[in-house]
């Protein structure tokens, strides 16, 4: 039971579909094509991510962590965290379950929230594309500007937000 | 897909070095990729039909026509508020913007609704809430549509 419960939202959505496949067969079979070429997708890209992910939790340790992504870690902290961002593929929701774990190996909230920023921002395969169909003066702009906002964000929620806060949340308790 | 290949050999190498090296602790870290897959499973399947509905209901010409050349700020509004419904990935989210370049729509409000497509999700805010907690996850959200709107701004100003 607790574990159907976990699926309500997915299942009321399929209910949604139900509905809109006696109305508009058309959109329900195009919700149908896309909806499983997403699934497909994610579940080429998510096991290998998932298992590097899992694997650091093992390797690394927590000391040398905070000398990459930690409070003093510097220009080296902001360029690790954006190596670290920007050649995962995926929506950044995959993203939050390895900002957890960065947070809980002692990564400061200033470069999680970076790293949050620069995955919805940057992608390396995809930034041909970005640069092929909208020319390089937006996607200078883009990544440029982006990168700056989400940095002085991080800087700002800093101040808000400290780890243990964050950490209490349900999720991480879990892994 | 060569992406896929680089990330599935760079996983494949280090788990094969884990394994040599200690046995034991690669079964630990598989086990918590394992844990962390289920735990994110219910969400991913949810968002990704949301997604799905979504992207089939609003097709790139009827999003096109909303956010035309001389939409404005109203259509500055309607891409921010459908950018902000789910989370999409780059590798959708680029050439939806190219296609509706290309149908017609303007550049900011284009700009705006692919910035906020791959930043901002209302469907993906109670995952988000339960990893980080309600503060976090609204304050990050709100911050990234900031970081679209200026970002479309900044767009409208030097390219427009």
């Amino acid at each position: 039971m607790k574990k159907l419960k976990r699926y309500r939202f997915f299942l009321i959505l399929l209910l949604g579909l139900l509905l809109i496949a006696f109305m508009n067969q058309a959109i329900a079979i195009k919700t149908v094509q896309l909806t499983g070429k997403s699934i497909l997708d994610m579940l080429i890209l998510l096991p290998p991510i998932f298992i590097l992910v899992g694997l650091l939790d093992q390797w690394v340790k927590k000391e040398s962590l905070i000398r990459y992504m930690g409070e003093k870690s510097g220009i080296f902290g902001v360029l690790f965290t954006l190596l670290l961002a920007t050649v995962a593929a995926g929506p950044l929701y995959i993203a939050f379950p390895i900002a957890v774990l960065l947070l809980k190996k002692g990564a400061s909230v200033r470069y999680i929230v970076f790293f949050l920023g620069a995955w919805s921002t940057v992608k390396l395969p995809v930034l041909v594309y970005e640069f092929t169909s909208f020319g390089p003066k937006f996607t200078l702009i883009h990544i440029c500007f982006g990168l700056v906002f989400y940095y002085l964000t991080g800087i700002l929620f800093e101040k808000i937000y400290s780890q243990q806060k964050l950490l209490k949340h349900g999720m991480t308790k879990e892994l | 897909m060569i992406n896929g290949i680089i990330l599935y050999t760079i996983a494949i190498i280090y788990l094969g070095i884990s394994f040599i090296k200690n046995k034991h602790k690669t079964k630990a870290a598989l086990l918590s990729s394992w844990k962390m897959f289920r735990n994110v499973l219910p969400d991913l399947l949810a968002i990704m039909l949301f997604v799905g509905l979504a992207l089939s209901l609003l097709t790139p010409s009827l999003i096109s026509s909303i956010i035309g050349e001389d939409s404005g700020l109203l259509g500055i509004i309607y891409s921010t508020i459908i950018g902000s419904i789910a989370i999409v990935p780059s590798f959708i989210v680029f050439p939806l913007g190219h296609t509706l370049v290309q149908n017609g729509a303007a550049l900011p409000q284009v700009a705006v609704l692919m910035s906020t497509l791959m930043a901002v999700g209302v469907a993906s805010l109670s995952m988000e809430q339960k990893t980080f907690g309600h503060s976090f996850a609204y304050a990050r959200n709100i911050s990234a549509i900031i970081m679209s709107l200026l970002f479309a701004f900044i767009i409208w100003v030097v390219m427009t």
